[in-house]
């Protein structure tokens, strides 16, 4: 399989591999994926409750090249945004920017619901509603 | 002594041409160059001789006798062949076959389609190291079944399945067994009158010679194995496989298994050493990391392992420099984890890290040492990037997470 220069890039110069606390009320932490799929993303994301604007962004993923690229990119495109403009990043812009083939879609579409679950993780600690569900990050049951 | 890089460390899925071979090939390219059935003329005998000489070659391997020798374009077609072939021929007797869930897809698909045509296929299940149980065998015959087909060696994981002892039972109960020798001809002493084995696969690609060349040993006595043809055409191969010879090929996969029976076993000890070495240095310097199948039975120059928390394709990309493959579902092209770890009752999650090292003739305890330092040291690093790893360490049973995948 030949990987394009960014997945490469990005795989061996991951941006911003870390954990944030995510006991801090401003720190959104977003859990996708699942082992047996190969792929699990964590995300978390810093977010000024004034300016709702992400001012730290970290990411740790079990999975294949490009689906570390894609989560490193998350990272990288978040830092600085808003939630909303956040909330707007498309998996497609991810797949274009890495020159990611057909069978490594997928890895993009979890890149985006990472990014998507911090956010929803953060509201519910701002007690905001969040508008879609789906978007619920993983539980743990047990510790 | 300086390693040439990139180290290949795949040889179950191919094995460079032996120079020894490739010299021997040669002059069938543009000198010898007869078609083996013409009958007229010194170039057509010259190849007759040279594909006689390789029948002979191939059958001191196996300890069969030349005539029992046929050739094909690999193991796929020979595997098709004989299951094929069988099936057909004694349609009469029964339809019923057994197998098992770790073969090969030449095997697997084949039966697939035979069960399209009619026929019954049994597919008994492996224990968790990767072997068939033999109780399972027994009771999975019928008064229909006409042939069991299991393999010497499994290409993943590199397990031993019991041959001598599934080969007493079909002997007793009268069934053909037919065993796929891919990963094993060359590499353990194959012996198909010990064995009880009535046909046998076997290719050049695995054992240092050509690819698009192999065999089937088709047993001539005690029984007199019969095959429907799958290729039709001029009749060679005494009518069991129609087509122009392929001389070179066959003159290469002869010198292949003469170089086997000759070095086979200084061979195998040189490279069980290599791989004990590469295993103690790797699971010596990591946590977390464990073996797939059966560490008593198994090839002497492969080991599969796994490695918790990092997944097998990213592993991949981070020694680049080096081949060897894994059995995660990322690196099929069908996204699909494997089926043989799968069978063994290895969790998904561990299939997903799992990684294939099959050592061969030209690998150098030099090389050794470089790809278990790369590993370890790419692991450890993957590790730092891992969610899953972090959550272990913290305490987390993962087994108990509710996944939002």
């Amino acid at each position: 399989m030949a990987y394009s220069d960014k997945v490469i890039e990005h795989y061996n110069n991951p941006r911003n591999v870390g954990s944030l606390d995510k006991n801090d009320s401003k720190v959104g932490t977003g859990l996708v994926g699942a082992p047996e799929c190969g792929d699990v993303m964590k995300l978390q994301m810093k977010i000024d409750p004034e300016t709702r604007v992400i001012q730290e962004a970290k990411f740790k993923t079990f999975g294949c090249g490009s689906a570390i690229a894609s989560s490193s990119l998350a990272t990288e495109w978040v830092r600085g945004k808003t939630v909303e403009e956040a909330l707007a990043i498309k998996n497609t812009d991810i797949v274009r920017e890495l020159a990611l083939p057909p069978v490594k879609i997928h890895c993009s579409v979890l890149a985006e619901d990472a990014i998507k679950a911090a956010i929803t993780d953060w509201k519910t600690k701002q007690g905001e509603a969040s508008e879609s569900a789906q978007h619920q990050p993983a539980t743990a049951s047990a510790h | 002594m300086a390693i040439k890089l990139p180290i290949y460390m795949d040889n179950h899925a191919t094995t460079p041409v032996d120079p020894r071979v490739l010299d021997a090939m040669i002059p069938y390219f543009t000198e010898k160059f007869g078609n083996s059935a013409s009958r007229n003329h010194a170039f057509g005998w010259a190849a007759e001789e040279a594909v006689e000489n390789a029948r002979a070659q191939i059958a001191k391997l196996i300890n069969a006798t030349p005539k029992e020798i046929i050739f094909t374009s690999g193991a796929t077609e020979s595997n098709n062949l004989a299951i094929k072939g069988v099936a057909e021929m004694y349609r009469e007797k029964g339809n019923h076959i057994i197998t098992q869930v770790t073969e090969h897809k030449a095997v697997l698909d084949t039966c697939k389609r035979l069960e399209k045509y009619g026929y019954q296929v049994t597919y008994l299940p492996v224990e968790k190291d990767g072997r068939i149980n033999l109780d399972d065998l027994r009771r999975a015959i019928t008064p229909k079944t006409i042939l069991i087909s299991i393999m010497y060696a499994n290409n993943e994981i590199a397990v031993l399945q019991p041959i001598e002892e599934i080969g007493k039972i079909a002997k007793e109960k009268g069934i053909l067994f037919h065993v796929d020798g891919v990963q094993a001809v060359g590499k353990v002493p194959v012996d198909v009158q010990r064995d009880n084995i009535d046909l046998l696969s076997i290719t050049a690609h695995k054992i240092y010679g050509p690819k698009g060349i192999g065999a089937l040993y088709v047993r001539r006595r005690n029984p007199r194995v019969q095959l429907s043809a799958v290729i039709d055409g001029g009749g060679h191969e005494r009518g069991m496989r129609s087509g122009t010879l392929n001389v070179p090929g066959i003159v290469g996969l002869g010198k292949a298994c003469e170089i086997c029976q000759k070095e086979m076993a200084t061979e195998t000890e040189r490279l069980r050493g290599l791989r004990e070495r590469l295993t103690e240095k790797i699971m010596g310097q990591l946590d977390e990391t464990f073996i797939n199948g059966s560490m008593t039975n198994r090839l002497p120059h492969s080991i599969n392992i796994s490695f918790a928390y990092v997944e097998g394709e990213s592993l991949l990309m981070g020694i680049n420099d080096i081949a060897v493959s894994s059995g995660s579902a990322c690196t099929s092209a069908t996204l699909e984890p494997s089926y043989v770890l799968k069978a063994l009752g290895v969790g998904e999650d561990l299939a997903h890290t799992s990684i294939r090292f099959g050592l061969g003739r030209f690998n150098t305890e030099e090389e050794v040492d470089y790809v278990a330092a790369r590993v370890v040291e790419t692991v450890k690093r993957l590790r730092e990037l891992s969610p899953l790893y972090e959550m272990a360490k913290e305490g987390v049973d993962l087994s108990k997470m509710n996944w939002k995948a």
